[in-house]
């Protein structure tokens, strides 16, 4: 089936909380409403005409400008070989996702990632920790908007610029050889008193 | 959220907590398990991932499109071919160009030769987490051959930076077909005698076969590709499925575990997909050095890669599966969002729930023949 | 490592060691053993009691019975043998260490270590030396005395040994009538030291190496003793040299051909002697890429050196223990026991003669146990490990019944050969015949499989 027509199977079933298809950028993808995402996977997976058994991706994306954060899921079928692309917006102050790891297992580890580095909280996930920073880490990362802490226990995450680091290094080797160095024989300037002589001479 | 690091097991005279890594031989990269132990055999082993976790994504939103590229190679170094690969094909296609038949099919050369090596280094370091040690100098030997022919390809060799955006960015040298074919017909005596030194090993095989079972069911479910989906029986491969680049024009099997010594679906079947995978690559290279065209190395592309407004994802047949680029363009230079969805990543997924019973050395065993890469997951 | 020369297009020439420092490393490697085991030859037969009385008496002029300092003489060379049977563990270990790492290069297609001292030869007295010199660490919460007397008891179940393995005819220390019993006990004590090392490092991952070793190396004892028992109904004795002597010097008089059930014996005992000392493939209790060195992980310097070297020790005793159990041991081919006695002579000392054909002895004995080492070695390279649990069932449901087997066919066997003794005679020569047959084709295996590979081929002009 082509994408089109999965997405008139979705829209028969769920109506309006399935958008419509984007207009094709590329891979077209449709909105669909956070509360239903659950059942609507459910029902890719499970008829047996669509039968969207992989769940490819789970990926989340920031958009500051529409003020959600987007979750994205790439479904792809291996036995029809076909794959529908669905998004979820979920509010930016307080985003939060229905999970569907009870759909695809697969969902699990991807699904901790996007609220590791984004902050979306998956109600009904088994075991929503961070993934890939530590525990106890401040923040989600990959948002438009995440600056630097100023550090992590105590580590620094801020260095000058070698390059000025090494300049000022060099410069501070040169005034110590200066210092050592034998003083320079004295300007003719100030040198003591040969002009006299040959006044005397004279 | 629970610290997990000092997470104490419930019943602490019966049970062991135990830290497998990050620093251990047999993990591949650094990757840490807590694993709890009941004696020899476990009860579960939790990966804790993220010590090699670099922001590579969020670094592509600085860098731009055609400065990604060397990034790319640091996601997988191992197979960097692919990863190089699957970024050049997500941008070409929110840029709508054409790239020329003979660079699609040097692409698919340096990619097989690519799967070659690191399904040496794959199948070598499994025989050494299971006790063999020969085995991976004779697959790091093959690997130094593969990695001179490389550099004379593209001048590096690990981290190649060799596809660009609309091609690749050197043409074949002198001589090298004949150089790569004497070495393939080297190489391909040489999988006789591997599949002699451990394959066929009565050891080997016990320690391999009917261990760490992924049914086919359970490894789609969990999200499981490439040769760990295909060693469980499924039948599903990029290059011929969802076919891209010069593939459609080759001729090659794709090899899929029915059980070979074992069930379908075990450590031994994943191991031998891998290397029945590395014959048929061959095979491959030898086509396309054939019927390679003549022609441009590189499509045209705009000095500043602009795409429009848009999102796509790109799928390349890596070394571990699948890997899958997710880029979403807002119309400027620098990406909005690049999201690399890798196999060794979802292969971890699955890790603690196969654990529940199995052995300390079957976690190695099992570990192994996922054959996760840390850059990979933690990217 | 060479890439296959197919592939470079200019083939890069390495720097080779030259010859005449190929022949100065092969004379140090025979120089120096040769060394020990010459002290040993000479030492042995003078430390025996009746050698040392006759030496008090006709020498020293003195009653051996009434001499007040007779025990000291004793004692002191004793004490001296001691010392050089310790140093020959020691130097057997390092050599045994260069020879693993130049096996171990070539099988990788590599060729291991040829550049520091001697063509590579001295790097096994470099890194003994380096041992030395570490720092000498125990784990903060580790139980000191333990952790600090535990490699002792390792080293002790190994030296114990070296005083009961002959070295030729009559080159034994102690030529007690028990003598496998003792070398066999004497071997357990070496649990204890890999207990106490797992328990005492504090650490969870050294804790499981000993408990893993520990109950390897119970289990293997079984069947190890089991098959010992085979020679020893074969020779009517428990003594090392009894069974040697019971045998013959032509390869169908030793005991492995002599009876098909010693043939599956001497597999079996190798087999459980490999296990009881933690080599691969039943190296689990050190598995590298699992335990990263198990019990030993948290040894370090002097102690670590006295861990391996009781485990590359232990290599020569399995190896002499299984020569002489079944390889026909020192028995010189042609010269039957009586030849020995005849030479002797009647003097305080034996006549040099004597000592010429000790060393013939002793030198086809280290040539057997030499082959013998080899071959352990080879397998660490070769094969894979195994499970714990394939490791325990491989103990109990397979060799222990199997060696049980054995030693009741043996029983039989030897009822039925003191009736017609041909039967041991016969299947002599046609097991000989066998193994010849089965050694032939090895080795044309052997070329064949390097014909195979297009671009190999078998080159030993890099050394």
């Amino acid at each position: 089936m082509t994408t089109n027509e999965i997405h008139e199977r979705l829209r028969a079933k769920f109506g309006e909380d399935v958008g419509p298809l984007s207009e094709p950028k590329v891979d077209p993808f449709c909105v669909v409403k956070a509360e239903r995402i659950a059942e609507v996977a459910r029902f890719l997976k499970d008829t047996p005409e669509l039968q969207l058994d992989f769940c490819e991706d789970v990926a989340g994306v920031d958009q500051p400008k529409k003020n959600v954060i987007e979750v994205v899921y790439h479904l792809f079928s291996y036995q029809h070989r076909h794959g529908i692309v669905l998004k979820v917006e979920a509010d930016r102050a307080n985003p939060v996702v229905p999970t569907v790891e009870t759909v695809w297992k697969a969902a699990n580890w991807m699904e901790r990632e996007v609220y590791d580095l984004l902050g979306v909280v998956f109600p009904g996930h088994s075991d929503l920790r961070r993934v890939l920073l530590p525990d106890d880490w401040q923040g989600h990362p990959l948002r438009k908007d995440w600056t630097e802490q100023g550090g992590y226990h105590g580590i620094s995450n801020e260095r000058e610029n070698p390059l000025v680091e090494l300049r000022r290094l060099d410069e501070k080797a040169r005034a110590e050889a200066a210092a050592l160095a034998p003083k320079p024989p004295p300007a003719p300037a100030a040198a003591p008193v040969p002009a006299p002589a040959p006044e005397n001479k004279a | 959220m629970e610290k997990l690091i000092l997470r104490k097991v419930p019943n602490a005279s019966e049970e062991m907590l135990l830290n497998f890594g990050p620093q251990h031989p047999s993990t591949h990269g650094v990757i840490n398990f807590l694993v709890d132990t009941d004696g020899e055999v476990m009860k579960k082993a939790i990966p804790d991932v993220g010590y090699l976790h670099r922001s590579i994504e969020k670094i592509a939103e600085q860098v731009g499109y055609a400065g990604f590229m060397p990034y790319t190679d640091r996601v997988d170094y191992v197979a960097a071919m692919f990863a190089n690969e699957g970024w050049a094909i997500a941008v070409e296609k929110l840029l709508k160009i054409e790239v020329p038949p003979r660079a699609q099919y040097l692409r698919a050369i340096a990619g097989e030769l690519c799967r070659i090596a690191s399904h040496l280094v794959s199948t070598g370091t499994m025989a050494t987490d299971i006790g063999a040690t020969t085995p991976l100098v004779h697959a790091l030997r093959e690997r130094e051959a593969l990695n001179d022919l490389i550099e004379a390809l593209c001048g590096a060799r690990l981290t190649y930076n060799y596809h660009r955006i609309g091609g690749v960015a050197f043409d074949l040298p002198e001589g090298w077909s004949d150089r790569v074919l004497r070495y393939l017909d080297h190489f391909e005596t040489l999988l006789v005698e591997w599949d002699r030194l451990i394959s066929y090993n009565h050891i080997y095989v016990k320690r391999l076969a009917n261990v760490a079972v992924i049914p086919r069911e359970m490894a789609v479910d969990y999200g499981l590709v490439g040769p760990n989906l295909r060693g469980s029986g499924m039948d599903w491969d990029v290059r011929r499925d969802v076919p891209y680049g010069a593939y459609p024009d080759f001729k090659f099997d794709v090899p899929v575990g029915r059980g070979f010594k074992g069930v379908s679906g075990d450590a031994f079947d994943r191991y031998y997909v891998r290397v029945l995978e590395m014959r048929e690559s061959a095979k491959i290279v030898r086509q396309a050095l054939e019927k390679i065209p003549d022609g441009e190395i590189t499509a045209k592309v705009p000095r500043k890669i602009k795409p429009e407004p848009g999102e796509v994802l790109s799928r390349v047949e890596s070394a571990r599966g699948e890997m899958a680029y997710y880029v979403v363009s807002d119309g400027t230079e620098k990406p909005w969002r690049v999201r690399i969805r890798t196999g060794s990543y979802l292969a971890m997924g699955i890790i603690e729930d196969v654990s529940r019973g199995l052995m300390v050395a079957d976690l190695v065993a099992l570990i192994a023949s996922l054959d996760v890469v840390a850059p990979e997951i933690d990217r | 490592m060479n890439t296959p020369a197919s592939v470079s297009p200019t083939p890069y020439a390495p720097k080779y060691t030259p010859k005449w420092l190929v022949g100065l490393t092969l004379a140090a490697a025979i120089g120096i053993p040769g060394a020990i085991l010459g002290a040993i030859l000479l030492l042995t037969p003078i430390v025996q009691p009746a050698t040392l009385d006759a030496i008090t008496r006709e020498w020293l002029g003195q009653d051996p019975a009434t001499w007040y300092w007779r025990p000291w003489l004793g004692a002191g060379m004793l004490a001296l043998v001691a010392f050089v049977l310790v140093n020959f563990g020691a130097i057997f270990s390092g050599m045994c260490v260069w020879y693993e790492r130049r096996v171990a290069g070539r099988m990788q297609s590599r060729i291991g270590p040829n550049r520091q001292g001697l063509g590579g030869f001295l790097v096994w007295i470099a890194d003994a030396v380096k041992m030395l010199l570490k720092e000498d660490l125990v784990p903060a919460d580790a139980d000191a005395l333990v952790f600090r007397s535990a490699p002792y008891f390792v080293l002790l179940g190994f030296a114990l040994t070296l005083v009961v393995t002959p070295f030729g005819q009559s080159l034994i220390v102690a030529d007690l009538n028990v003598g496998i019993m003792y070398i066999t006990s004497i071997t357990a004590l070496v649990v204890v030291g890999v207990l106490l090392s797992g328990w005492a490092s504090n650490s969870k991952w050294a804790l499981f190496g000993g408990m893993r070793s520990a109950a390897q190396v119970i289990s293997y004892e079984i069947p190890a003793g089991i098959a010992i028992f085979v020679p020893v109904l074969m020779a009517g004795t428990l003594s090392m040299q009894g069974i040697a002597a019971a045998q013959g010097g032509l390869p169908w008089e030793w005991f492995i051909f002599r009876n098909p059930a010693a043939f599956i014996a001497f597999f079996i005992l190798f087999t459980a002697q490999l296990a009881e000392s933690n080599r691969t493939p039943f190296d689990l209790p050190e598995a590298e890429s699992e335990l990263v060195a198990g019990y030993l992980s948290e040894f370090s310097g002097f102690r670590f050196a006295l861990l391996m070297l009781a485990e590359y020790g232990n290599i020569w005793v399995l190896s002499v223990i299984g020569s002489i159990l079944f390889l026909g041991g020192w028995q010189i081919p042609f010269v039957g026991n009586e030849v020995y006695a005849n030479l002797r002579g009647t003097g305080v000392l034996p006549s040099a003669a004597w000592f010429g054909l000790q060393a013939v002895s002793m030198a086809v004995l280290v040539v057997k146990a030499a082959f013998l080492s080899n071959v352990i070695v080879w397998l660490r390279w070769t094969l894979p490990r195994i499970r714990v649990d394939q490791m325990m069932a491989l103990s109990w449901k397979y060799l222990v019944p199997a060696a049980f087997g054995c030693f009741v066919v043996t029983l039989l066997w030897e009822i039925a050969a003191v009736e017609a003794p041909a039967i041991s005679t016969i299947t002599g020569y046609v097991l000989t015949a066998g193994a010849l047959l089965l050694l032939v084709l090895f080795v044309r295996q052997i070329f064949r499989n390097i014909a195979a590979v297009q671009g190999d081929k078998l080159d030993l002009s890099n050394w």
